[in-house]
Formats: C-alpha cells, structure tokens, sequence
C-alpha cells in the first residue's frame, strides 16, 4: 500500500516534470480564492449574487488562460463556503478556507453582521479579505488585513452636500431622519457637518427628526416648508420614504427630495409612485443607463442568469478584480502561502485608482477602506433607478 | 401663524384618527366595563379589508368590468370594509369576550391581547412582511389657502369623520338601542334585569365600534397609505388613552380627547424635538387625570370596574 502510493507520487512527479519543465511543490498552478457567502439563511438572494458574479469571474479568468502574474499563468480555483447568514458559521468558514483550503484571499462576507467577526480570523491569522458589501467601520477598523470594495457610510453625507451643492447651487438644507435608528442618525450627522463646512453655520435650516414606526410627519414638514429649505435630504428607508415624499409635496414642498443607499429597493417605487419620481439617491451603483465595463457586467450576468445583477454582485465582481490588480502588482507567487498573503495584502493597501465598475478607488496604507465615488442616482418618470452622475470625495 | 394654521390642519386630519379609533375603545369600556385590547389591531384589519376592496373595485375598473367614478368606489370601500369590519368586531365579542363575560377581569384583558396578537400575526403569514400601498382610490388636489397647504382627501377624512362622530352621537342620544347602551353604561347589574338583552347590546357596541375603527382604517390608507401589520397597535393605545380621557361612555368627551391627542401629537413635534412628543403629550394628560380622574365628560361611578 504504501509501495504503491510512493510510486504514485513519483510518477505524478514526472508526468509533472514532463509537462511543464519544473514542477517543484513551491510553486503552484493554480491559486486559490475563497468566497465567504449567505448561500442560504436569511439573505439568500445575496449568497446568490456573490455567487454567481465569483464564478463568472473565474470562468473569464480560467478561459483566457488563467491570471497573469509576473509572467506565468495560473489558474484560479474558487473554494465556496455557505456562511448561512449566520456570525458564527462565517467565522468557521473562514477558519476552514485558511486552514485547511489555504487560500490565497477571501472575497465576503457581505453583510456586517458576518464580516465583523470573521474579519477578526482573517486579520488574526494574516490572511486578506475583502468585503464587497459591509459598511460597517468596525469591519476593517485596526485590521490591516480587512479591506471592502464599497464606501462607508461616513461618505455618503459628504457626497449628498457636494452633489447638490455642484448640481443645484442650493445653500439652504432641510434634513429628516429618525433619532431613534443608527444608520439614518449617522447620515444625518455627516451631511449636517459636511453640509456646513461648505455653506458656514446655519445653513442647515430645519434639523427635524422623528422616532421609528412614525408614519406622520406633517409637523415637522411643515416647519421645513416653511423654513425656506431649498432641498430635502432623508435618509430612511424606502417605507418611511414612500410617506414622507408624500406628505412633503401635500404640504406645498416643491424642492428636490435626495437620499441614501437605504432608498435603493425594488419596493420603493411600488410604495411611492409619483411622489418618487424625480428624486436623487446616493448609492454603489446604478444598472439602468450603465454604460463601458459595467454595461458589460450587467448584460453578461443578465445573459447567463436572467435578471439584472444587483449592488451586492457588482461590489463582489469588483472586490475580485481588486484581489487580480493585488496579485499582479504582488509581480510573484513563491508557494510560501504566508509570505503571498503578505505580499497580497501590502499591494491591495497600495490599490491606487482602481477602475471598478462600482467606481473608482484607492485605498490609503494603514486603512482597508476605499476612497471611491458614490454613484447618484435619479429616479425617472417611470420609476427606474437610473444613473445621474458620480460624486467623489 | 402659517406654520400654526397648517398645524391645526395637521393635527385635526391626526386627532380624526384617534377620535374614531377611541370611540370604539369608549363605547365598549361603557357598556361592558372592559377594554378591548384588540381594537387597534381591528382598526389595522379594517384598514387592509379596505386596501383588499379598493384595490379589487379599481382592478375590475380598470379592466373594463364595471365602469365606475373613483368617489363611488371611495364610498363603496369605506362602507364594504366598515361592514365587513363589523362583522369582524361582533365574531370578536363572540368568540373572545362572550365565554369569558363572568370569567376574572383579568382573563378578559389578556383576551384582547392575544386577539390582538393573533390579528397581527396572521396578517404577517397571510399576506407576509413586506408593506402593502394602499391604492388612490380619487386623485389628490392641493389647495393653497395663503400658504396653508389642504388636500382634498384631509378635508375629506376630517368631514367624514366629523360626520360619522355626529352620526353615533344621535344614535346613542337618540335611539331606543343607544338608549339601552346608555342604560348599560349607568347600571351594569340592573339594566339586564329589566329586560335588556346584554349580548345584544354587547355585538351591538363592537360592531359600532369596529365600523368606526375601519372608517379610520381606510381613511388612514388614504392619508398614509404605507400598511403594515403592526399599525394597529400605537394608535391603538393612544386611542385607549383619548377614551379614558374623554370620560367613559361619552361620545363628545371622547372626541374632544381625541383631537386632543391629535393637537398634542403634532404641536409637541413643532415647538420641541419630536424625541419629547410622548413624554410631553403624556405628562399633560397625567396632569389632566390628576384633575379630572373621570376624564373630561365621565360621571363617578360604583360598579366595580370590570378589568
């Protein structure tokens, strides 16, 4: 038994070196890519889209020869791990794709929930992961190994005031938001300071807040009415949404409505309708009126799976690219697993002007978290989320 | 004083919505001496019969089935669900409060909980979580009076509602049934004795009520038209607060509370942080009861409270 396996080894050894000249066990062939995704659990549909878009990715990759990297070809092997949208299955997965699998780098997890705690297995045993889809600081916060292919929501209240501010010429803001919930409390307070770093004091003229599950906000839309904002920026979700576009233009409010991320639902125009039309959003990305590298990502995922690919897919094809531009700038692959994972993680910290279909970003040493435009978007006359233009830090 | 007008407004399209849902919780808690925990939840059931029936009449329309005006399908939802609601609120009394009507209080009181939550859940696996868009049923038109913005449907919802509260009012004043509901609510233990059959008069007071709470249901879809099942129960408990308030039994006492709560709701939110507007609302109304324990309208009572 054991003879015959030696004599195996030997001769898979020559028909090794017969093949391809040198085959020594330091340099391998093929690189390996762990996917880190909710394939089930609560958020399938995400698992789904990251999915999709990584094999889409090495298919690509693997049919025109492999991946370039200091003049050798290697094929890519994807190891996908279902994290079950739960915390503690992502961190095992994680384990096991560094241990066991000994992948070059891991792609996921997507939501924060999962990315946080598994962030910390990567950072702790020296492996690069990139999230497409977290934007939780706490994600990347003091993990130099952690990096993400989306902005954060600290950006998004900066990107709202310079949009309108370019696009407008306002100096009179109204903002809306709910005091009683994290992510629209946070925006509020970006874009009131980014706000009035560029337009001074008070010029954020009505300030008004409501609590979760209010539905009537005539109150405070009447103060903002009548406070002479020129523009409405909320940051809620797209069922508060729905009502507050509504009861603002009852009142006799006639300026812009803008958004966030939160706004980008398909649910949305279902519940507003009219009231939407016309309003502007930030967000990673907008699939109607994409044009270059990402109308082709959208058209060749439509092609193969049958629907349009959604944020969740497009952050993931570009944390992928992210991971080849890291690799090839790595300029060699040496075998030593540790010593590649190092040298991975030092030139994805040096990723400058990367042209993701998401955006363009460059991330700066010492911090896994791009800097890269958000997409506006504006809602057209039929209710599609439709590309406006980009606004950049 | 724009700002102020558009707030009174505001708060009375806002307080038309307690004062019916309250009436009901009033009405109940005067003939039966307990509350029902689930009228909030039939007010959101209401709301949904009527989202069902509009959205079923403006389908058939525009499918060319039947050709009607959107005011006769408004009128035809509003009474459908209020019927239909009515029926829901008497099965209520039937299954949930009849059995239990010599049970402890208590047992009655956890009864409309539970209905409540039952209703809630249902809902949720039935027609699952994501929110439903109540259909406009007549184009909205805005009106600019000065810059006090109204929209035909808030003067709509605050007519209608005014006239519904009017219509109770003439019936309990001046009917022989409103009559027995009054008798009911003077003397628990005697009235029955002299003829008045109790169970009838008690699906009586809950179908009343629960048409009420589905007039404010599809009103509410009118002016708020994000449905979702768990709705029912703020307005719900603030409604319950308006009917203790306005007295118990009193149908004036319980509206003026209601558009009280309204008012409140609404002004709070203008002059301080909306975080405040429970914490003010309620400190007033505390303050209030300090006064008035019996509410504004309510008479002092013996009967041993049926709770």
């Amino acid at each position: 038994m054991e003879r015959k396996s030696k004599y195996l080894v030997i001769s898979i050894l020559m028909i090794c070196a017969i093949l391809l000249g040198a085959c020594g066990p330091a340099a391998p062939q093929t690189i390996k890519i762990g996917v880190n995704a909710p394939i089930t659990g609560d958020i399938p549909k995400v698992g789904e889209g990251t999915k999709f878009a990584a094999e889409m990715w090495a298919e690509d990759i693997n049919a025109a020869g492999g991946l370039e990297i200091g003049g050798k070809k290697y094929q890519v092997e994807l190891i996908i791990e279902d994290n079950e949208s739960k915390a503690e299955s992502a961190v095992a997965a994680n384990t096991k794709m560094i241990t066991q699998d000994e992948v070059l780098i891991i792609i996921g997890p997507q939501a924060s929930k999962q990315a946080v705690p598994a962030g910390q297995v990567a950072n702790d045993n020296k492996t690069p992961m990139i999230s497409p889809w977290s934007t939780n600081p706490n994600t990347t916060l003091n993990r130099p190994w952690v990096f993400r292919a989306c902005f954060l929501d600290d950006f998004q209240g900066p990107a709202v005031a310079n949009f309108v501010t370019e696009e407008f010429g306002f100096t009179k803001a109204a903002v809306l938001y709910d005091i009683a919930s994290d992510y629209p409390k946070g925006l509020a307070e970006f874009f009131k300071k980014a706000w009035e770093g560029l337009h001074g004091a008070g010029s954020v003229v009505a300030y008004e807040s409501f609590t979760t599950k209010d539905t009537d906000f005539s109150a405070q839309l009447t103060k903002i009415r009548d406070s002479g904002a020129e523009f409405l920026f909320t940051p809620q979700y797209y069922n508060e949404v729905a009502l507050i576009a509504q009861q603002a233009h009852q009142l006799g409010f006639t300026g812009p409505i803008v958004g966030s991320d939160s706004w980008g639902s398909a649910e949305l125009i279902p519940l507003c309708g009219e009231d939407c039309y016309g309003a502007f959003f930030t967000t990673h990305y907008a699939a109607a009126g994409a044009t270059g590298a990402t109308k082709a990502f959208i058209d060749a995922y439509n092609a193969k799976h049958g629907y349009i690919p959604d944020d969740v897919a497009a952050l993931t094809w570009d944390a992928f690219n992210l991971a080849k531009k890291a690799m090839e700038d790595c300029g060699k692959i040496t075998g030593d697993i540790a010593a590649d994972r190092a040298c991975v993680k030092d030139a994805l910290s040096k990723v400058t002007g990367f042209e993701g279909i998401t955006g363009t970003m460059t991330f700066t040493p010492g911090s896994g978290d791009p800097s890269k435009c958000a997409v506006i978007v504006k809602i057209s006359d039929k209710g599609e989320f439709t590309f406006y233009k980009q606004s950049c830090p | 004083m724009d700002t102020f007008l558009q707030n009174v407004v505001n708060a009375l399209q806002w307080g038309s919505f307690y004062a019916l849902i309250a009436l009901g919780y009033s009405m109940v808690y005067g003939v039966l001496m307990l509350f029902n925990f689930a009228h909030g939840d039939i007010f959101m059931v209401g709301s949904y019969i009527g989202f069902f029936i509009a959205t079923g009449l403006i389908g058939l329309s525009t499918l060319g089935i039947i050709s009607l005006p959107g005011w006769v399908i408004l009128i035809l939802t509003i009474l459908i669900a209020m019927i239909l609601t009515s029926f829901v609120g008497m099965l209520v009394e039937r299954i949930g409060y009849r059995p239990l009507r010599n049970a402890p209080r208590a047992s009655a009181a956890i009864t409309g909980l539970m209905i409540g939550i039952i209703f809630e859940t249902a809902n949720l696996y039935l027609l699952g979580a994501s929110r439903r868009k109540f259909p406009e049923i007549i184009d909205t038109s805005i009106f600019q009076i000065g810059n006090v913005s109204l929209t035909n449907t808030k003067i709509f919802i605050v007519i209608i509602s005014l006239l519904f509260m009017l219509a109770l009012n003439q019936f309990i004043q001046h009917t022989k049934w409103g009559m027995a509901i009054r008798a009911m609510a003077y003397d628990f233990t005697v009235v029955p004795l002299m003829g008045v059959p109790v169970n009838t008069i008690a699906a009586l007071t809950f179908g009343l009520g629960s048409a009420l709470a589905a007039a404010a249901g599809v009103f509410y879809g009118m002016a708020y038209p994000v449905l979702d099942p768990y709705m029912g129960i703020e307005y719900g408990w603030k409604s319950f607060v308006a009917a203790i308030l306005g007295g118990r039994g009193s149908v004036i006492g319980t509206v003026i509370a209601g558009f009280l709560m309204g008012f409140l709701d609404i002004f709070v939110a203008t002059y301080f942080p909306s975080t405040m507007r429970n914490l003010i609302s309620f400190s007033i109304i505390l303050v209030i009861l300090t006064f008035r324990p019996h509410g504004f309208f309510g008479r002092a009572y013996s009967a041993q409270l049926r709770l």
